[in-house]
């Protein structure tokens, strides 16, 4: 197939319509994480950089009839309970929901991912060549950036919390106290947390744009498949 | 110091001190090791019965502050108590003794008591060459710590520098100053602080002759009593946190209206101690209501977290003004850089792949249109 599309790309190809099965791929609980994760995120993110860097308000009302900052404060460490409890249902559902969603998608274990990795990093980000076949679900390279994202979710639940503990009387985020000393107080933690929350705005600039790199490209319905569950395969793929 | 030693009671008797002295001294000591009144009785039957406990002193890589600190407790009386009559049998700071005579003392007392002196340390201890940077009576900082930690009752870390190395054990630490709980096995009770507050300082010795044991500690050896509530919690600026009203420099007007001084680097809200309750010099002030922020002396590493006038501190390698956020908005911008490459990349290079289905959209698109456009 890849020699068909690749002389498509040829001078003298042929346009031509294609033929398209619709594939059910993302489960609902799969897309409820995403999109539940995108909400969090989209109030993690500001409020954590404002929390890091508030801005200078100057207001002629009484500091007690102000509560800005202690909202921001809230809104951070609310959305990051759902954030939290979202990412342990997710690992839940690595083991439980279908094929697509599998845990081992995401840890790559056999030669052929890293051989299939290897592939569409030559064709998608380097592009040496054009195309390569098509599978289902994610590829390894995305697999492996999800990996990533999941550990820097975990880093900033762990380091969250740990500094959340001395706020709260709750038992919960006290079980993340040891994480304080090892990293060496608490301004290292929030440090690391901050660093953190970097890595995740470049994972989202990537994964944003290579979504749409794919939908562009392939046209397979990459982007509204976590809408609706379902990607488009073209017939002569398979 | 032979036979049995006096009693504290006995001890104040001799002094001069009446029973409502020895009371008021009671009193005290049980509100700075937190305990109510009804266990006043407690405290009273301890210091009546129990003889002063021998102290060991050590002074290894310090400044000495920890020391003048505690002989400033704001109550005298406890001070003076503790001082006087715990029997402080060596201390190079305060000792008369001198030379041999200062070191006999010291020998005498870890070979008559053991099992019962508490050892108070004061100062890191360096452990890069054989402990050569820090050498009293001809031995090493470590042998000493070592041979007097062995049979004492307690060990208490006075300061930052015995509890996590302070200054000595910064970037790049040229001595190995190292803090005395990771040399001896033995638990520490870490009293950090640049220097710990006075009366800490006494409440953690009061807790120690009252109850005879360590007070309660948390996960990094500190008293909970006195380390586990950040000095943010406790600040009475606080509420201007709240209500995100911050100083933005030093000479502004919301410094002259006391606003919270997190913008300024203020170590509060990554800081546990006392200060903002205990305050120091007998409750007249702290850093913060002095209009400096905290600089986080009593947490481990902090003079690597700098600068202090800055709320996140300098990244390393990339120069002292560069934060987190310099770097993190570098990698964005790179990363946002690189997608727009590629995407310049993509349509150059696919163009054909990406056409050549438009191309045919364009052929086909009428005929479809006709049969299935409801």
């Amino acid at each position: 197939m890849a020699q068909k599309v690749q002389s498509m790309a040829g001078v003298r190809a042929q346009p031509r319509i294609h033929a398209y099965d619709r594939v059910y791929v993302w489960e609902l609980p799969v897309r409820n994480y995403h999109w539940i994760n995108v909400l969090c995120l989209m109030f993690l993110i500001p409020t954590g950089y404002i929390i890091g860097n508030p801005q200078a308000v100057f207001s002629a009302n009484e500091p007690y009839q102000q509560y800005w900052f202690g909202i921001v404060r809230f809104t951070h460490f609310a959305s990051g309970m759902v954030f939290f409890f979202n990412f342990l249902f997710r690992i839940y559902w690595g083991f439980v929901g279908n094929r697509f969603a599998k845990w081992n998608n995401y840890i790559l274990m056999k030669k052929a991912q890293w051989r299939k990795l290897i592939e569409v990093f030559s064709v998608d980000i380097l592009q040496l060549k054009l195309t390569r076949p098509m599978g289902r679900g994610h590829n390894p390279l995305a697999a492996l950036s999800y990996f990533v994202f999941f550990l820097i979710s975990m880093f900033q639940a762990a380091t969250g919390l740990a500094l959340y503990a001395s706020m709260s009387s709750w038992w919960f985020p006290k079980l993340f106290t040891w994480i304080v000393p090892l990293m060496g107080g608490d301004m290292a933690v929030r440090q690391w947390h901050h660093m953190a929350m970097w890595g995740s705005i470049i994972f989202i600039v990537f994964h944003v744009y290579i979504v749409f790199y794919h939908d562009y490209v392939e046209g397979r319905g990459t982007t509204s498949g976590m809408i609706s569950g379902w990607e488009f395969e073209r017939k002569e793929d398979e | 110091m032979n036979g049995r030693s006096p009693t504290i009671w006995q001890a104040m008797q001799a002094r001069g001190y009446t029973r409502r002295d020895f009371l008021q001294f009671c009193t005290v000591a049980a509100t700075l090791s937190g305990i109510q009144l009804s266990g006043l009785g407690k405290v009273v039957h301890a210091f009546e019965t129990k003889s002063r406990p021998p102290v060991v002193w050590l002074h290894f890589q310090e400044c000495t502050c920890c020391s003048e600190s505690f002989i400033r407790s704001s109550h005298p009386i406890v001070a003076d108590i503790l001082l006087d009559y715990l029997s402080l049998d060596y201390t190079e700071t305060l000792q008369a003794a001198a030379g041999h005579q200062a070191e006999k003392s010291y020998h005498d007392t870890i070979t008559k008591y053991p099992g019962q002196y508490i050892l108070l340390v004061e100062g890191s201890v360096p452990m890069k060459d054989d402990g050569a940077y820090c050498m009293i009576g001809g031995r090493s900082a470590e042998q000493i710590l070592r041979e007097a930690a062995k049979d004492a009752a307690a060990v208490i870390a006075w300061g930052s520098c015995a509890s996590n190395g302070c200054i000595q054990s910064a970037n790049p630490n040229p001595t190995n100053a190292t803090p005395i709980h990771k040399i001896i096995s033995k638990p520490v009770i870490n009293v950090p602080g640049c220097p710990p507050i006075a009366d800490v300082m006494t409440g953690v010795v009061a807790h120690l002759l009252v109850f005879g044991r360590a007070p309660e500690l948390d996960s990094q050896g500190r008293p909970k009593e006195f380390y586990s509530r950040r000095v943010h919690d406790t600040c009475y600026r606080r509420p201007f946190y709240d209500a995100g009203l911050f100083v933005e420099s030093w000479d502004d007007d919301a410094a002259r209206q006391g606003y919270c001084l997190y913008k300024m680097g203020c170590r509060g809200p990554t800081t546990y101690n006392a200060c903002s309750v205990t305050k120091w010099n007998g409750g007249l002030s702290y850093p913060i209501q002095s209009g400096h922020g905290c600089i986080g002396c009593s947490e481990a590493g902090f003079w690597d977290n700098g600068p202090f006038y800055q709320h996140l501190p300098a990244f390393p390698g990339f120069g002292i003004e560069s934060t987190a956020d310099t770097i993190g908005a570098l990698a964005g911008a790179a990363a946002l850089g690189g997608v727009a490459a590629h995407l310049v990349l993509t349509n150059v290079r696919k163009r054909q792949l990406i056409n050549i289905d438009k191309k045919a959209g364009g052929v086909a698109a009428p005929e479809e249109k006709e049969g299935g456009d409801q």
